[in-house]
């Protein structure tokens, strides 16, 4: 088995385990916010870690340089959507530390 | 595994789709919309069809979401709960279910090549293109050249439907921008304070719209075209009157702009069609533009792909626009 497959899969099962608590974080955590931070856990560390395994799979071409541009974009767009889901809970008056008060689930 | 993978991404589509029959609150069916249009993008990935999910993903899951947005803040965002028997459309939903079900038996397997679809005319589009039109992507060349009769008649609807939503919300009456009320100018304020989303959009709209470009451009060597890259420029210009204001965005593309690139378009296709007439050939058929017909097929594909373009954007914009100018009242 070459270095690389061993560093690739080693990222993706540890991207897997990030992607999996946040997902976790966001079904069971108790209000919006925690929620929001659980899932933005699998926008950043689950993409970087996922996204970098398939770099070393695909190994030096084309197709690195559209993962890494990927990557940038997403690096980008990620934080700032939830950024603005926070902010946008913020300002319509949801109050941070507190349970949801109109929780449905 | 790609198997597997498909049937994963089918059966999250199916719970996709129960989940949006059952909410009652609107804004969570969009959201759920969006994912839905987004499983089926990925599926049409998985059967090789990746100009149809690139226009799914760009309409599917980004305009659509935008324009149900636009009118759940003109309407409520609560599902009126109706009183009625629910055993009718039960008994109606399980029979076509069926009939369905039963008529899958006679279906072929998928991706049989003794299909029937696969026997008529399709052979003969693989097997000419390379020495009739000369391009790659056979798909363009069926979309554009073969078949640029049903292209027209879609750009054409897409043209009408345009029209038809102007009507309906009056967007256009002749005196330019409608005024705001109250209550979208308060939505402009609070925008204009979320800094970070402005400053990556302004960071990330070149881009999308070189994207859109690259996509128009390079239809004939990979997947895209007119359709694709319409809507991914559109999309890019939403973001940006999302971001910056609608003042903004008209004061880059003015209302009458708009107007004219959804007629633009279709009009610069069906002039390719009245020029190969005048040239000695039929209606759309773009052998006669050059001496070359190989060159006049690429060349002709290039200028009707380009009115597709222009009138998807043109007609995205206008009937975003004109959700956005609704008054809500």
């Amino acid at each position: 088995m070459d270095v690389f497959d061993i560093i690739s899969w080693v990222l993706f099962v540890s991207g897997g385990a990030f992607v999996f608590i946040g997902g976790l974080g966001a079904i069971r955590l108790p209000n919006f916010y925690t929620r929001l931070h659980a899932a933005s856990l699998t926008d950043s560390m689950g993409t970087i870690l996922i996204l970098t395994a398939i770099m070393f799979q695909a190994g030096w071409s084309l197709a690195t340089l559209k993962l890494i541009t990927i990557l940038g974009f997403l690096m980008l767009t990620g934080p700032t959507a939830t950024y603005a889901l926070a902010n946008a809970a913020l300002l319509s008056g949801m109050k941070p530390g507190k349970p949801d008060p109109d929780e449905e689930s | 595994m790609v198997n597997l993978f498909a049937m994963f991404l089918l059966t999250m589509l199916m719970i996709t789709a129960i989940a949006i029959v059952r909410t009652r609150d609107l804004f969570v069916a969009v959201m759920l919309t969006g994912i839905f249009s987004l499983l089926m993008s990925a599926i049409f990935f998985i059967l090789d069809a990746a100009d149809v999910a690139l226009t799914e993903a760009a309409i599917g899951a980004g305009i659509t979401t935008v324009l149900f947005l636009g009118a759940l803040a003109l309407t409520a965002d609560r599902e009126r709960t109706v009183p009625y028997s629910r055993w009718l459309p039960g008994i109606v939903v399980a029979i076509t279910t069926l009939i369905v079900i039963y008529a899958t038996f006679d279906k072929p397997r998928l991706g049989d090549p003794m299909a029937p679809v696969h026997q008529h005319v399709a052979p003969w589009y693989l097997e000419k293109t390379p020495e009739l039109i000369g391009i790659p992507n056979v798909v363009t060349a069926v979309l554009g050249s073969f078949r640029g009769y049903d292209t027209m008649g879609e750009l054409i609807v897409i043209f009408t439907a345009c029209i038809g939503v102007l009507f309906l919300l009056g967007g256009t009456n002749g005196k330019g921008i409608q005024p705001r009320s109250n209550e979208s100018e308060a939505l402009d304020v609070t925008l204009s304070h979320h800094v970070i989303p402005r400053v990556v959009g302004r960071l990330l709209i070149p881009f999308i719209v070189l994207f859109g470009l690259y996509v128009q451009f390079h239809g004939e060597f990979g997947p895209g075209g007119g359709f694709q890259a319409g809507s991914i420029i559109a999309a890019g210009i939403i973001l940006y009157s999302l971001l910056e204001g609608e003042q903004l965005a008209f004061a880059a593309l003015p209302r009458w702009t708009l107007m004219a690139m959804a007629a633009g378009g279709a009009i610069l296709y069906g002039a390719v069609g009245i020029a190969g007439i005048a040239m000695g050939g039929n209606f759309l058929d773009y052998s006669v533009l050059t001496n070359d017909p190989v060159l006049g097929q690429q060349i002709g594909i290039l200028i009707i792909e380009a009115g597709v373009g222009i009138t998807v954007c043109g007609a995205l914009l206008a009937i975003f626009h004109a959700i956005n100018a609704r008054v809500r009242g």
